[in-house]
C-alpha cells in the first residue's frame, strides 16, 4: 500500500534525525501538529488506561474509513502519537488491522517506545486500535 | 569531589551495565546483586539441586541444610531470638498477604485496621481487602509536612479497636523514616498487632526487632541485593502462633487424610509447596557478603550520597522534592515539565530511574501529582553516577524548555 503523504515525510525526518536529541526535537514539533481536542472529546470513554500520563484516543469512522484524533498531556508522547495518526488516518478496518504498526515505529527509529515496560501509553493506545479494528 | 564506591566491583552487573550506558539509579526497585550471591546460586545449581525438607538422601540432606543455615542467617540479621521464628515466603508482598489471610479469624464487624498513608500497594492493598471481607475500618494515618507519619494525630487515632497496626519503616516515596517506637509502642498498649514494613528500612542500617518491639517485620530479599522471588517473615512466637494456615501443600501438613488435615506450626507450616531453595541459599551468601561490610562505612558512603543528590535537587530551578527524604532516595517534580517528558529524556541518556506512581497511588493523589521521577542509591552507586544524572537532566530539560 502507498505510504500517505505525511507519513513519508516523518520518515524521511526521522531518518535523517541522528541522536536522541534531534529525535526528541523531532518528537516535539511532530507533536504541535496534533489538532487539539476539545475538552468535550476528553471523556472517561476516550482515555486509554495503562499510560502513566493522560491519553485520549477519538476514533469515528466515516463511510467505513477511520478518522482519529488523540492527545496527551505529555509532549514527547504528543509526538508519537502525532506519528502514529499520520500512519493510520483514512484506513479501513481491514487495512488497519493488517498493518504492522509496530514495524512502522521500527522504521522511524522509534521501537524502544513501544516496549510493553515503557509506561509511556504508546503501548497501550496501538493496544486500543487494534481492538477497534477487530470490532468494526 | 568524587566519591567512589569501595563496594562497586563485587557487583559485577554495575560494569556491565555501564558498558551498555546504562546509569542505574533505581536501586529501592529492585539492586543489583553481589558475587557470592553469584557463586552460590551457580554452587547449588552445579552441584545437585534437591528438594528440601522430605528427601532422606544426600542432596536433599545437603540442600535442607543449607536451607536452614539461610534461617539462620536471616535471624541473626534481625537479631531474632531464634531461626523457627523466620518465615521464608516468596517475597515481601506475600508475606503482608500471609498476615491479612492469617489474622482474619481474629477480627470482627466494626474492628479497626491503621495504615499510614504512605504504603506501598503491597501494605495496604492486602488490609484493604480484608477490611473488605470482614467489614472492618481502615483507619489511614495522616502525614506531616516532612513526609513523616503525623504523630500526635496518629496516637489519637490508635485506639481500643484498632487490631492491627501495619506500617513502613522507611517510605520507597519520600524516603522518610517513620517515628515506629512511639507508633508501635502505642499501638501495643491498645492491645494491637504490629506489623512493619521493613522492605526499604531493612536495606539501610541494621535493624533489631526485639529493640523495634514490633509483633510481625517484613522484608524481601531482593531489594537487599538477595535474589528476587523470596520474602523473610519474621514474627513474635506468640504473634505467629495467632497465625492461621493460608496455603496448602507440601511440607506444610504434619497428617493428611481424605477429609481432614492437620498443619505445622510456623515455620514450616507456612512455607506450603516447595520453597524458593537456592533463593534462600543466594539470600544467605548475600547476608554473609553484606556481614562482612564494614557498616559505619556503607552508611558513611550512602548518607554522603544522599546529601549529594539532595543538594543537586536543590540546586536546580523549578524542581520540587516530595517530602524531605532522610535516606536512599529522592523523588521529585519539575513545574511545567510532565514527568512523563523527563522520564523518556533521561531514558534516553541511559539513566535508569523510576516515574510514575511508584504503587503508591493514593499517596500521590493526595500530594496532588501525577506522578514522580525518583532517585533511589545503592551502596554500589558512587558520584559519577549522580554527575551522569544531574548532567542528563539539565541536557532533557534545555531541550524541553
Amino acid at each position: 500500500m502507498r505510504l500517505p503523504e505525511d507519513a513519508r515525510q516523518a520518515l524521511e525526518a526521522f531518518a535523517q534525525g541522528k541522536g536522541w536529541e534531534q529525535r526528541a526535537r523531532l518528537l516535539m514539533q511532530w507533536g504541535e501538529r496534533l489538532q487539539p481536542l476539545a475538552d468535550a472529546e476528553k471523556t472517561e470513554a476516550n482515555r486509554v488506561h495503562g499510560c502513566e500520563s493522560l491519553v485520549w484516543l477519538v476514533a469515528e469512522q466515516v463511510e467505513g474509513l477511520w478518522r482519529f484524533k488523540a492527545s496527551s498531556d505529555a509532549r514527547l508522547l504528543r509526538g508519537l502519537l502525532a506519528l502514529l495518526l499520520v500512519r493510520v488516518q483514512g484506513m479501513t478496518s481491514a487495512e488497519l488491522a493488517g498493518l504492522d504498526l509496530r514495524g512502522w515505529f521500527t522504521e522511524l527509529g522509534l521501537e524502544r517506545q513501544l516496549s510493553p515496560s515503557r509506561s509511556n501509553g504508546l503501548h497501550a493506545v496501538l493496544q486500543r486500535m487494534a481492538e477497534l479494528a477487530s470490532n468494526h | 569531589m568524587f566519591q567512589p564506591s569501595p563496594w562497586r566491583a563485587d557487583f559485577p552487573a554495575i560494569a556491565a551495565l555501564q558498558r551498555q550506558h546504562q546509569t542505574y539509579l533505581d536501586s529501592a526497585a529492585t539492586t543489583q546483586k553481589p558475587q557470592p550471591l553469584l557463586d552460590a546460586l551457580s554452587h547449588y545449581y552445579g552441584h545437585g539441586a534437591a528438594n528440601v525438607h522430605r528427601a532422606q538422601h544426600l542432596p536433599g540432606a545437603l540442600a535442607t541444610q543449607a536451607f536452614e543455615t539461610s534461617r539462620d542467617k536471616v535471624a541473626v540479621w534481625l537479631n531474632a531470638p531464634d531461626s523457627q521464628q523466620i518465615v521464608f515466603t516468596h517475597g515481601a508482598t506475600s508475606a503482608l498477604n500471609l498476615l491479612a489471610y492469617g489474622l482474619e479469624h481474629r477480627f470482627e464487624a466494626g474492628d479497626e485496621i491503621a495504615v499510614s498513608a504512605l504504603e506501598h500497594h503491597a501494605n495496604l492493598l492486602p488490609w484493604q481487602q480484608l477490611a473488605h471481607r470482614r467489614n472492618l475500618r481502615l483507619v489511614v494515618l495522616p502525614l506531616d509536612i516532612h513526609g513523616r507519619i503525623d504523630l500526635d494525630q496518629a496516637l489519637q487515632l490508635i485506639g481500643p479497636r484498632t487490631r492491627v497496626l501495619a506500617i513502613s519503616q522507611l517510605s520507597n516515596v519520600l524516603g522518610t523514616w517513620q517515628p515506629l517506637p512511639a507508633l508501635l509502642a502505642h499501638a501495643r498498649a491498645q492491645g494491637a498487632l504490629t506489623v512493619v514494613d521493613g522492605a526499604q528500612g531493612v536495606v539501610h542500617g541494621r535493624h533489631d526487632v526485639q529493640q523495634l518491639g514490633c509483633d510481625f517485620y517484613v522484608f524481601s530479599s531482593h531489594k537487599l541485593y538477595g535474589p528476587d522471588g523470596v520474602g523473610v517473615l519474621y514474627g513474635r512466637s506468640q504473634a505467629l502462633a495467632m497465625l492461621r494456615h493460608w496455603q496448602f501443600g507440601g511440607e506444610m501438613v504434619q497428617l493428611a487424610e481424605y477429609q481432614s488435615a492437620s498443619f505445622r506450626p510456623a515455620p514450616l507450616g507456612f512455607e506450603a509447596g516447595t520453597p524458593p531453595i537456592a533463593g534462600v541459599i543466594g539470600l544467605g551468601a548475600t547476608l554473609d557478603y553484606l556481614a562482612s561490610l564494614d557498616a559505619q562505612a556503607v552508611e558513611a558512603h550512602e548518607t554522603s550520597l544522599h546529601h549529594h543528590l539532595l543538594r543537586g535537587l536543590a540546586d536546580r530551578e523549578g524542581v520540587r522534592v516530595i517530602g524531605a527524604p532522610q535516606a536512599a532516595l529522592a523523588s521529585f517534580v519539575i513545574d511545567g515539565v510532565h514527568n512523563a517528558d523527563i522520564a523518556h529524556m533521561l531514558t534516553e541518556q541511559g539513566i535508569a530511574v523510576r516515574a510514575g506512581h511508584h504503587c503508591a497511588m493514593p499517596l500521590l493523589q493526595g500530594l496532588g501529582l501525577e506522578g514522580a521521577i525518583r532517585v533511589s542509591l545503592g551502596l554500589y552507586s558512587d558520584s559519577d553516577d549522580l554527575q551522569r544524572f544531574f548532567a542528563a537532566l539539565d541536557q532533557g530539560l534545555e531541550l524541553l524548555r
